[in-house]
């Protein structure tokens, strides 16, 4: 387990920084990752997050499908969103662990 | 996490050649999942792996329950009439539980997930398959020269299927 500042908070991270305990997330924390994957957020973006956030909170696994059902996103916005592995980068801004899902 | 010895993987190309609905789900979770990680990926249909896009065809295809020890049931039953139909019920609701899609809602996804997805010119013309047999995503028909041509870059594999 490793520690890292982000935002000017202390958060657990993977060895990958995704967050290991998402009660440490806020918006800043959001943002400066997505930066650092080169993602400017917008609204839909954020919408994204908070979805994905919800799905995570409410323990529901996760896949690109699901997110293409959400309502939210179709999965060509999802990619356009996100271009380089969506549900992964969502992932990380969101400060929930990493996708074990292969769909 | 690249550096001078990890050459990350940045295009699959993977060469469906068969219409059991196990390779085809293995071909299409392995095309969604580069994708998934940020990877292109190009599927190219030929020989019987044609069938997966054709429209009247690609929600009929079965498990093959004859010549598959996998099944672990004995070759003679495995001929008899509705035992293929039979054992495919059963993997798509397995399938379904872990919300892996039917093949036309695969093909979709894919299509929405930007890989690729190409016809066989030769066996296009051997079967008398026309363009308008196939799905509407098809990007198109391709000969082997040409999709070779598309493998070019660093960090290309080939998978044949």
């Amino acid at each position: 387990m490793a520690e890292k500042l982000i935002a000017g908070i202390q958060v657990d991270c993977n060895e990958q920084g995704y967050l290991t305990n998402p009660e440490q997330w806020n918006k800043e924390i959001g943002l400066e990752i997505a930066a650092e994957e080169n993602i400017s957020m917008t609204d839909k973006h954020w919408e994204l997050i908070d979805y994905l956030r919800k799905q995570y909170k409410d323990e529901v696994a996760l896949t690109v499908r699901k997110v293409g059902k959400s309502g939210v996103v179709d999965i060509k916005e999802f990619y356009n969103l996100f271009p380089n592995g969506p549900l992964k980068t969502a992932s990380k801004i969101a400060g929930i662990p990493k996708p074990v899902s292969c769909i | 996490m690249e550096n001078s010895e990890n050459k990350p993987v940045k295009k699959m190309m993977l060469i469906l050649s068969k219409a059991t609905i196990e390779n085809v789900y293995a071909c299409f979770i392995l095309a969604n999942g580069a994708r998934m990680e940020g990877i292109e990926s190009e599927i190219f249909f030929t020989f019987f792996g044609l069938e997966a896009v054709q429209k009247k065809k690609l929600n009929h295809l079965h498990v093959a329950t004859v010549g598959n020890p996998a099944m672990h049931i004995p070759t003679m039953l495995g001929g008899l009439p509705g035992m293929e139909a039979l054992a495919t019920k059963m993997m798509k609701s397995e399938m379904e539980k872990l919300d892996i899609p039917p093949v036309g809602e695969f093909l979709e996804m894919l299509s929405a997930s930007g890989t690729k997805l190409w016809a066989c010119k030769l066996a296009m013309d051997m079967f008398k398959i026309k363009e308008e047999d196939l799905i509407e995503d098809i990007d198109g028909v391709l000969t082997v020269g040409g999709f070779y041509e598309r493998a070019q870059g660093d960090g290309t594999h080939l998978l044949f299927i």
